[in-house]
């Protein structure tokens, strides 16, 4: 039976991780490699970096954590954040990503996602979709972090984008986000019972039961947290037991 | 000893080359692992991988368009009989023919046609993530235990025409083919290259494999 992936992300500023973990054995916790590497240990079902580098002049760094992550690391590797061009998503793939999030590009030029999915393989395309609540059962699409309002409903660009051959929709609940509320299952819900591509479940994220909810409630294919792995709160195994005892497929 | 990872522009070569390169330092005898796309370095090959992701036809198109490589891969791994693997589309390449966007041909070597995953309630398309596989006594799978999972990202899958071809299969929800083995040709759907320790078996199986 097909698991149901569990996905730590590391926010990534200038080759730093800005919110790390507190591992003791860790030599270095700023260090993305070394964070990557343990969660990898620790049987994570695949890895994302999300770049926060406001300027772009540090790319170059993002490169190199991508490649040498991808040189200890033998699980798939998403990486996200300021992607604009198929130029972009080339050198990611060439440092050693094997799947690329194409964020506020995509809104901006939906051929982007096109181009990109016939060029490299819709599997290697994510879209990210920030989406935040208008009212009951409609989601408004957010760009530049969350940062501008579109008039775009969530659901019909999801739609679109499907269409166009992303490979998967990494879709993140702006009003949850950073709550440890939970997910918005009533978006997720909405989302994955229209779409025949995978929904990786994002924002909210507290505690084990949450996790839970994403997939039973939400039924989102995998599921993404950040602050519960890196503050220690749990550990991705402690999270894998939770959702086998309760019937969920996970990879143990 | 050179192993040749077959460059045609697709997106996960640097996975595939990363993960040999790891394997391959384990090894009493190393390997000399080079990316290439030139016909004749694949001429000189002990072993050839050919990785792929993304369209059938696509993948077809850009090893045809280099001049000359698929008479060299052909030569290599059907008249000298060297190891040969292919991952993804790298391995559906193997069938005769492919529905995907139209129907197109493969390189014929194992009998079969590549084929769209039938679309269940409950069951996404792409077929993304891990899941258990069931093989056979080979030794590609040796130091492995039956219903390990392997990491699988596709919609079609290789329907092979003979069942002694088919050396491991995974659930989703029909039975899929995972793994074909014959004589000194060997692929897999799902990516070694992206499934942690086990994937690394595999990998070593495949280095350290005398096929005779």
């Amino acid at each position: 039976m097909l698991k149901k992936r569990i996905i730590p992300c590391l926010d990534v500023d200038n080759g730093r991780v800005v919110k790390g973990v507190n591992f003791v054995d860790l030599v270095d916790a700023g260090d993305p490699v070394e964070q990557a590497k343990i969660y990898n240990a620790e049987g994570a079902d695949e890895l994302c970096f999300l770049d926060i580098t406001a300027s772009s002049d540090n790319r170059k760094t993002l490169l190199d954590v991508v490649q040498k992550t991808a040189e200890n690391c033998f699980i798939p590797l998403t990486v996200g954040g300021g992607v604009r061009t198929l130029e972009d998503i080339a050198k990611l793939l060439h440092s050693g990503a094997d799947k690329v999030s194409i964020n506020t590009a995509a809104v901006q030029n939906r051929d982007l996602v096109r181009e990109a999915s016939n060029k490299y393989g819709a599997s290697t395309i994510v879209v990210a979709v920030d989406a935040k609540k208008v009212k009951e059962q409609q989601w408004q699409v957010f760009t530049h972090g969350g940062r501008n309002a579109t008039d775009i409903d969530v659901l019909d660009y999801c739609k679109e984008v499907e269409e166009l051959g992303a490979g998967e929709i990494l879709l993140t609940s702006m009003d949850r986000d950073g709550t440890k509320s939970g997910f918005d299952n009533d978006l997720l819900k909405v989302i994955t019972s229209n779409l025949t591509i995978p929904v990786i479940a994002s924002g909210g994220v507290g505690n084990l039961e949450h996790m839970y909810e994403g997939v039973a409630i939400g039924g989102a294919s995998a599921l993404l947290a950040a602050s519960i792995f890196h503050f220690g709160e749990y550990r991705i195994e402690d999270v894998k037991r939770y959702l086998a005892d309760n019937d969920i497929p996970v990879r143990i | 000893m050179k192993l040749v990872i077959i460059n045609y522009g697709s997106g996960n070569l640097h996975s595939v080359n990363k993960s040999f390169e790891a394997a391959n330092q384990n090894l009493q005898e190393p390997y000399d692992i080079q990316i290439t796309n030139d016909p004749e370095v694949v001429k000189n090959a002990d072993k050839i991988v050919l990785p792929g992701v993304g369209a059938f036809a696509d993948c077809k198109k850009s090893i045809f368009d280099i001049t000359g490589m698929y008479e060299s891969i052909e030569e290599s791994v059907i008249s000298k009989k060297i190891p040969f693997m292919g991952i993804c589309v790298g391995m559906q390449l193997l069938a005769e023919t492919a529905e995907e966007y139209g129907n197109h041909k493969g390189f014929g070597w194992i009998p079969g046609s590549v084929v769209k995953i039938a679309e269940t309630k409950d069951y996404k398309i792409p077929h993304m993530g891990w899941n258990e596989v069931d093989f056979l006594d080979n030794p590609l799978f040796s130091g492995l235990s039956q219903k390990t999972n392997f990491y699988f990202v596709h919609s079609y899958y290789f329907q092979a025409t003979n069942p002694q071809d088919i050396v491991a299969t995974t659930n989703y929800p029909n039975e899929i083919t995972a793994a074909v083995n014959r004589e000194n040709i060997f692929g897999t759907q799902f990516h070694p290259e992206k499934s942690h320790d086990s994937g690394q078996v595999i990998i070593t199986n495949f280095l350290k494999w005398n096929y005779k």
